[in-house]
């Protein structure tokens, strides 16, 4: 028995692992693809090569980051057989359709038309480039939309029936693919999605506005960033709190965990601001409390009651400590989020947005926040689930496979030693990309006039000579 | 009369891992044949012959892993667990050549260790994928529709030589994709590896046609017994057909001719492993009707499969179209 649960533990940290890896790169993959669509775009109606130049720049780094979501995600679509085979078994009736449309729609879709967004501009003319453009930033949205049923129905299963083996039948798909948390997920997700790439084109904006006011193609990706974050972020807080009203009515356990609530509160619960959840005491420590805030927030009624973990059997408990913190991590992102939006209009409005050197450094400070956000945000959910994969209905204990925890452990390794080489050199490159400043072929030659020729300043290193040399041909 | 939906899945399977095996075996093969050509410059241009289509190529495989998830469910969910380890250091080394591939554009210095990984990225995922072939080949023990064996039944000789088969034979495809799309020495090199490549593979192919049938007594009937011989015969004529085309239009210096003979001895390969199977998905274990999920599933999913793949194939179709020709040295994609 206790070899089983090593096993359930070693697949679950597997699981967990690899799938916030793989999260990671559809984040960005996502807001990029929607990003290059628009430059692309703007180049096509305006005909100015900044946003041209910017298209390439970014378009390097969406390539760098398609690739390693790719792979990451094909090692997702085969976990679930390798490690969880009894859930695939019972579930897959159900969620394996979906996934299946998700490849025919989506993954095809993006991939077909990939090599031609890339590398196909000369070769199919700019209508039908824009159009592969479009095509590929459509499909990443119609991947999130199909993942996010299945992993919405997961929480917030219906439309089946459960047959004498005890497998999932499908009988509605109308009610399986629109489950009722699936639009507040699909949504929360998706401005996430964007709200991690104005991040973090901002920063990358804001790092060369830091080292060249001037430079027009940096301006332009600051400033589109910030609209971006100005405007989605306050959209998103709304999103999350609907979100959150939705997560009440369908897994109160998740929000109780949440909430930090171990004990129902009959006549309207405070807000925990802070504390330390304490397991083995069933409560918060060093808590700091608005009184019947979270009643006011949950229920819109300060007096509301709303129920804690003490009110669900102590078997369908979600743990406290994960979805407490890392429910705070989000929500405080959001609001530094929110704060950066605000304070760049607040400089739009007083003409300094490419000046205000606090602004750019803010931004910068702010440029990988969209990523711990969305990991935080999934810990909080997938988490909050436990201890069910199919929420009230299937055990994470009973979905595992046969396997011994010998190749768990070891297949775990494995993908740690691999993953961090990897996807630690593809973090290494992607900051290489990114320390190279989008300037125009004509600001080049600007830049060769004679205090160039006098040695002052120092070339690129001798290595990224050669390489951006190879680059050229393909541009 | 009604359609037999398990049996049109069990085709529609079977077509999107063959679409799989032909398709990324092309570009795998390239990795594999990386230690044949030292030169940067013949390596860059043979990851830019690979690059505009590979991601298509490998989103088969993802159809055929959720496919079956969805539309047999036992299958997958007794395969995966019976294949684990070749199933885990498959996914690795896609990992590893899957990035590879773009990182060794991205740095000079560190581009030999890239390309040490495309290689052996490439050539474990091509093995593995032999060992997995062999293991459902060679038979999987399931009890109560869930995996009962251990987690090394897949190593076996057997399994070991489907493993260096299939590593050889996407070589051969990777060769003879080369020889479509290069020009000058590099193209007379690989077509030198075509020859060589294609000898082991067809010798290969011959082993395990004549060492399967004494593993399971269907297999043996399937082939050598009456009536069903009569039919079985076909394939080995026309691999002979195809060997034939392989060696004359390398011998003849064409083109394409030996890229589809070679695409031609892995179709009648897999048509093979086909007529061994039928009716069982899980050889000795589980037939296609029994794995089959329940029909509102299959019904669901085939609605849009029968119209999406068609228009998957036609715009996969045109991406090839588009990177059409020989790769021009000038021109990289990088």
């Amino acid at each position: 028995m206790d070899f089983g649960q090593s096993a359930e533990l070693l697949a679950r940290i597997q699981f967990a692992f690899t799938v916030s890896f793989h999260f990671i790169f559809p984040a960005f993959s996502i807001g990029t693809a929607s990003y290059l669509a628009v430059l692309n775009g703007l180049w096509l109606w305006k005909r100015d090569p900044a946003y041209l130049k910017l298209f390439e720049y970014w378009k390097t780094i969406f390539a760098v980051t398609f690739g390693m979501g790719v792979v990451s995600g094909i090692v997702m679509s085969y976990q679930f057989g390798t490690n969880w085979s009894v859930f695939s078994e019972r579930a897959g009736a159900v969620i394996g359709p979906l996934m299946g449309y998700e490849v025919l729609t989506a993954f095809f879709l993006e991939a077909g038309f990939l090599g031609i967004a890339l590398f196909g501009r000369k070769r199919v003319g700019d209508t039908l480039h824009m159009v592969a453009v479009v095509v590929v930033a459509v499909g990443t949205l119609i991947s999130a939309t199909w993942i996010l049923s299945v992993n919405s129905w997961m929480h917030t299963p219906q439309g089946f029936s459960i047959d004498a083996n005890g497998n999932f039948v499908p009988e509605d798909w109308w009610a399986i693919v629109f489950n009722p948390s699936f639009p507040y997920r699909l949504v929360h997700t998706v401005l996430a999605a964007f709200l991690t790439t104005a991040f973090a084109v901002g920063a990358v904006g804001a790092w060369h506005l830091l080292k060249d006011r001037t430079n027009r193609q940096a301006r332009i990706m600051f400033s589109m960033a910030m609209w971006m974050a100005a405007i989605v972020t306050p959209m998103q807080i709304l999103a999350g709190d609907m979100h959150g009203l939705n997560t009440l009515e369908y897994q109160p356990a998740k929000i109780a965990a949440m909430e930090g609530h171990y004990e129902s509160h009959p006549e309207g619960a405070p807000l925990i601001l802070f504390g330390i959840p304490n397991e083995d005491e069933q409560r918060i420590d060093y808590a700091i409390e608005i009184p019947k805030l979270s009643s006011l927030i949950l229920k819109h009624d300060l007096n509301a009651p709303l129920d804690g973990l003490d009110a669900f059997p102590e078997d369908a408990r979600p743990p406290v400590t994960i979805p407490f913190f890392a429910f705070r991590i989000m929500v405080g992102i959001g609001f530094a989020m929110l704060f950066v939006g605000l304070w760049s209009l607040w400089a739009r409005w007083r003409k300094n947005i490419y000046t205000n050197t606090w602004l750019h450094k803010a931004a910068l400070v702010m440029g990988p926040s969209g990523f711990v956000a969305v990991l935080a945000g999934w810990f909080t959910t997938e988490v909050g689930r436990q201890p069910f994969t199919v929420y009230g209905l299937m055990r994470t204990s009973e979905s595992l496979s046969p396997v011994e925890a010998p190749a768990v452990g070891a297949s775990l390794v494995a993908f740690v030693v691999v993953y961090f080489l990897v996807f630690g050199a593809g973090v290494f490159y992607l900051f290489r990309l990114f320390r190279r400043p989008p300037i125009l072929e004509e600001d080049h030659e600007l830049d060769k006039g004679p205090h160039r020729a006098a040695g002052i300043n120092p070339g690129p290193a001798q290595e990224d000579t050669i390489r951006e040399g190879a680059h050229h041909h393909g541009d | 009369m009604a359609i037999d939906l398990p049996t049109v899945w069990a085709g529609i399977i079977a077509f999107a891992v063959l679409a799989y095996v032909v398709l990324d075996g092309f570009d795998l093969g390239v990795g594999i044949l990386f230690p044949f050509f030292p030169e940067r410059q013949n390596r860059d241009l043979m990851t830019n012959s690979i690059a505009p289509v590979w991601d298509g190529n490998e989103t088969w495989l993802v159809l055929g892993g959720g496919g079956l998830m969805a539309v047999f469910p036992v299958v997958y969910a007794t395969v995966l667990p019976a294949l684990y380890m070749p199933i885990i250091m498959m996914l690795l080394g896609l990992v590893f050549r899957g990035v590879a591939f773009e990182f060794r554009w991205r740095t000079a210095r560190g581009s030999i260790y890239w390309d040490v990984g495309f290689w052996l990225g490439s050539t474990i995922a091509a093995f593995t994928q032999g060992l997995a072939v062999g293991a459902l080949v060679q038979g999987i023990t399931i009890v109560d529709n869930a995996y009962a064996g251990g987690w090394w039944d897949w190593l076996t000789p057997f399994t070991i030589i489907t493993g260096l088969a299939v590593t050889i034979g996407y070589a051969l495809l990777g060769a003879t994709w080369l020889n479509l799309k290069t020009t000058g020495e590099l193209q007379a090199r690989s077509r030198r590896l075509a020859m060589a490549t294609g000898v082991i593979t067809l010798g290969l192919i011959g082993v395990v046609s004549l060492w399967s049938p004494f593993i399971n007594e269907n297999y043996f009937n399937r082939w050598f017994g009456w009536p069903t011989a009569f039919f079985s015969a076909f394939v080995p004529v026309m691999l002979a057909g195809c060997a034939f085309a392989l060696w004359h239009g390398l011998t003849t210096d064409k083109h394409l001719q030996p890229f589809l003979a070679a695409l031609g001895l892995f179709v009648l390969s897999f048509v093979g492993l086909g007529i061994s199977f039928y009716p069982y998905i899980v050889p000795g274990a589980l037939t296609i009707a029994e794995a089959a999920a329940p029909e509102s599933s299959l019904i669901f999913l085939l609605v849009g499969a029968s119209v999406l793949i068609p228009v998957i194939l036609a715009y996969t179709g045109y991406a090839y179209w588009v990177f059409r020709g020989k790769i021009d040295p000038d021109e990289g994609y990088h």
